[in-house]
């Protein structure tokens, strides 16, 4: 099984791989390799796979089936239950907004509209640039700081309308989203 | 992180920063390099010299509001809301008078020096969360100090009937939600032979406004380590597993090099402590899936499958994961282990009440003076909990419901703030212990909105196995939408009671017979809103934004211009000496300005009726 994983995609006839460029198919064997090929893996490599990639490619599920040995079928079901993965592509910045109980007492569906229209985008969207995309999720766990907001892996908590503009700009910047205040 | 060295004997202070992901999300990591940098940068002129200075990243105090907190011991001074030029004047205080800008200042605004006097702290009972906040919890070596992995050299001394036995005797019931007897479970799941049996540590919390699973996760994960290594002991496990949620990122590192300095030490591994016995545990991440906290659920997720429950005519300690009898307990519940087996059962059971023993950890939020992660005996009533330790209602609002036990969980009215708390007595109010969520609502949250606001949760995380779950809760939604939108018609009232009593009879997991508690006890304590809605078509709590705009009263505005500033449209004017007013035609009700005004002059009426197209 290793083999087929590493082998180079077959000139014509595997055209399933086709869009996956030398790269992303490096980036996607280095995955694989990091898990035995049992299919209790299959999660947790198509989280890696949506962490790498910002959604599961098609040209993915082929050989990550044939990986762990389940059904291209039963990957999908995976890909469609599981909220953290996707099929579509994301944004490269993801713009989470808690909307838990405390965020949603505190106005967290004001922010989802301030930042809807900053970006112009509705949650589960992502911007035409493919710079943001925008998740309502619920509780993060940090209800002391309702209402929150998480760009990629950093909090902003007690969040204002005021305030959403210049966050989003720092993500902006093309160094990309340090925030080191 | 932890640069300490065992061998050396510990520095006589330690300096203890806060590094939750709280404080962290209020910038905790860079007050720690500022005390760092001041530390050095006293040198040799310091009083207390640096290398009589330790400093420690902890877990969370759960105070996360007024982070990041800073401790100094032993000389026992707590410090709120530092920030990095705060460090200077810090380290400069150290063994002298605390530097009073940053000490608490409770309800009588005098300051307070120590932890243990703080309102908030004070009335507290630590088991669970005994070490978070005191500890590194990436430093083993702090663990072993405050008593770790006693309980586990205890354990391997004892016959796995007598640990069992210990935790029988100390009453624990299942923290995630169900209260299931902890010591029974094992009793059952130990009473099965085939093997390979397996323990699982439930760490998906999902539930909105619960986060006491990922403060101990995160501020001490060997505790949970060392319980589900007690209960494989007990239960004759040789293999575990931690289910955390993927969005946990902070627990997940933590509780990885949990594991790994707790195999590099003997605790865990192929023999542990030299016993022969063996536990290899592992992590799996969560999916973002509310329903794989489930244990079913949870355990199919684990397996790699679609997380979806299934009947429990066959319990799990018989067959749960791969069909192989299984233990499944909570991350609190597990935290908790160590200390029944260190202490006896019979300690534990001294706390708490006649049928709920011990202490659980709440997480109050809402509208709260003091919001956090409190640890409470069983059986403290919920005005202790709100009033003494959460100093109260925001504002000084009427108090008007407290949520608990997550979405699933009810709503309990200002009528019920003597009930002492425990599982029995919120089950019997139509609410649930749940995982500990407490989330305090006033005057001003519309309890057809709230209910609305769960139901809408639920039914997007209803896994779909169960057509009344999925399609009734579907229903429930448009209904309370309806009503919250002004489209609400006689009979809904009914209608969702009626809706509600199938969903309950008919799911097979208990994510859909709780689904519609939010509904039925809202129906039951706050009927009068709800038919405020449906017959006029208004919201007492002036929360509904199809139903209401706000006005402000002339004779109460002060003309401070604090409405001004909240609003996010722009469209209140005035000037001193001027009532302020809104354009009702722009308004969305969104409470930004009601919030803000502090002489509860902006006021919500109802609104002119259109035709609204549904």
């Amino acid at each position: 099984m290793e083999t087929t994983v590493a082998s180079p995609p077959a000139p014509a006839a595997d055209s399933i791989n086709d869009s996956l460029s030398p790269n992303d198919l490096a980036g996607l064997t280095a995955i694989l390799a990091k898990y035995p090929a049992e299919k209790r893996f299959s999660l947790a490599i198509l989280q890696d796979l949506q962490r790498q990639f910002n959604y599961i490619p098609e040209g993915a599920m082929q050989l990550v089936k044939e990986h762990v040995g389940t059904t291209v079928g039963q990957l999908y079901a995976l890909a469609t239950f599981y909220k953290a993965l996707s099929l579509a592509p994301k944004g490269q910045h993801i713009i989470k907004l808690c909307d838990g109980t405390a965020c949603h007492m505190r106005g967290a569906n004001n922010l989802v509209g301030e930042v809807g229209r900053i970006l112009n985008i509705a949650p589960g969207e992502r911007t035409e640039d493919g710079l943001f995309s925008l998740e309502l999720v619920n509780c993060v766990g940090s209800c002391a700081l309702a209402p929150v907001l998480i760009i990629d892996e950093t909090y902003y908590g007690k969040v204002t309308m005021e305030q959403l503009p210049s966050i989003i700009n720092e993500y902006r910047q093309p160094t990309g989203g340090e925030t080191d205040e | 992180m932890s640069k300490a060295n065992a061998s050396q004997s510990a520095p006589a202070r330690q300096l203890l920063i806060c590094c939750g992901t709280g404080c962290l999300a209020n910038k905790a990591a860079a007050v720690a390099e500022a005390l760092e940098a001041a530390i050095q940068a006293a040198g040799a002129n310091a009083v207390v010299q640096p290398d009589a200075l330790q400093l420690k990243r902890t877990g969370c105090n759960g105070f996360c509001e007024n982070g990041p907190i800073v401790k100094i011991h032993p000389d026992d001074v707590s410090y709120y809301k530092v920030k990095p030029e705060h460090a200077e004047a810090i380290i400069a205080s150290i063994g002298g008078e605390p530097y009073q800008a940053l000490l608490y200042r409770g309800d009588d605004k005098q300051p307070v020096t120590r932890q243990q006097d703080n309102p908030f702290y004070a009335p507290q009972h630590k088991v669970a969360l005994r070490n978070i906040g005191q500890i590194d919890p990436l430093a083993i070596e702090d663990y072993l100090t405050s008593g770790g992995y006693q309980a586990l050299r205890k354990a391997l001394a004892m016959p796995p009937a007598r640990i069992i036995e210990e935790v029988i005797a100390s009453g624990l019931r299942g923290r995630g939600g169900a209260g299931f007897p902890t010591g029974i479970k094992w009793q059952t799941c130990a009473g099965y032979q085939p093997t390979p049996k397996y323990v699982v540590c439930n760490g998906d919390e999902g539930d909105p406004g619960a986060f006491m699973d990922r403060s101990i996760l995160e501020g001490d994960p060997h505790s949970v380590v060392e319980g589900l290594t007690i209960a494989a002991l007990a239960i004759g496990a040789e293999r575990g597993f931690f289910y955390i949620r993927d969005e946990y990122g902070l627990a997940l590192h933590n509780v990885q090099a949990a594991i790994q300095a707790a195999t590099a030490a003997g605790y865990l591994g192929d023999d542990i402590l030299g016993s022969g016995r063996k536990l290899h545990l592992e992590i799996v991440r969560g999916g973002g899936a509310f329903v794989c906290g489930e244990s079913t659920a949870l355990m199919a997720s684990i397996e790699g499958k679609v997380g979806e429950p299934r009947a429990k005519y066959v319990r799990s300690a018989e067959r749960g994961l791969w069909d192989m009898p299984t233990v499944l307990n909570n991350v609190e519940t597990l935290a908790n282990i160590p200390y029944i087996i260190a202490n006896g059962g019979a300690a534990y059971a001294k706390l708490g009440t006649e049928g709920s023993k011990g202490t659980k950890v709440f997480s109050l939020v809402g509208k709260v003076n003091r919001t956090g992660l409190v640890e409470v005996e069983m059986g403290a009533t919920l005005r202790h909990l709100i009033y003494d330790i959460g100093g109260g209602i925001k504002r000084n609002r009427p108090f008007k419901a407290v949520q608990t036990g997550g979405p699933s969980g009810g709503c309990i009215p200002a009528e019920m703030l003597d009930l002492a708390v425990d599982f029995d007595s919120l089950t019997a109010k139509g609410a649930m212990m749940g995982s500990g969520g407490m989330i305090v609502m006033d005057d001003h949250d519309c309890m057809v909105e709230v209910a609305r606001y769960y139901v809408n949760f639920l039914s997007e995380e209803s896994c779909g196995k169960c057509t009344p779950c999925r399609e009734g809760l579907r229903q429930m939604l448009r209904i309370l939408t309806d009503i919250t939108e002004g489209r609400g018609q006689q009979g809904d009232i009914e209608l969702l009671e009626r809706l509600a009593n199938t969903i309950k009879d008919a799911s097979l997991c208990a994510l859909g017979k709780s689904a519609p508690n939010p509904v039925l006890s809202t129906i039951k304590h706050f009927r009068a809103e709800y038919e405020a809605h449906i017959n006029e078509h208004s919201c007492p709590a002036g929360v509904c934004s199809a139903l209401c705009v706000y006005t402000i009263a002339a004779e109460s505005c002060t003309s401070c211009s604090a409405c001004k500033r909240a609003c996010p449209l722009g469209i209140i004017s005035g000037e001193k000496g001027v009532p302020y007013s809104i354009d009702s035609e722009r308004c969305i009700a969104c409470g930004s300005c009601r919030d803000a005004c502090r002489f509860d002059a902006v006021r919500p009426i109802k609104k002119e009726r259109q035709v609204v197209a549904s």
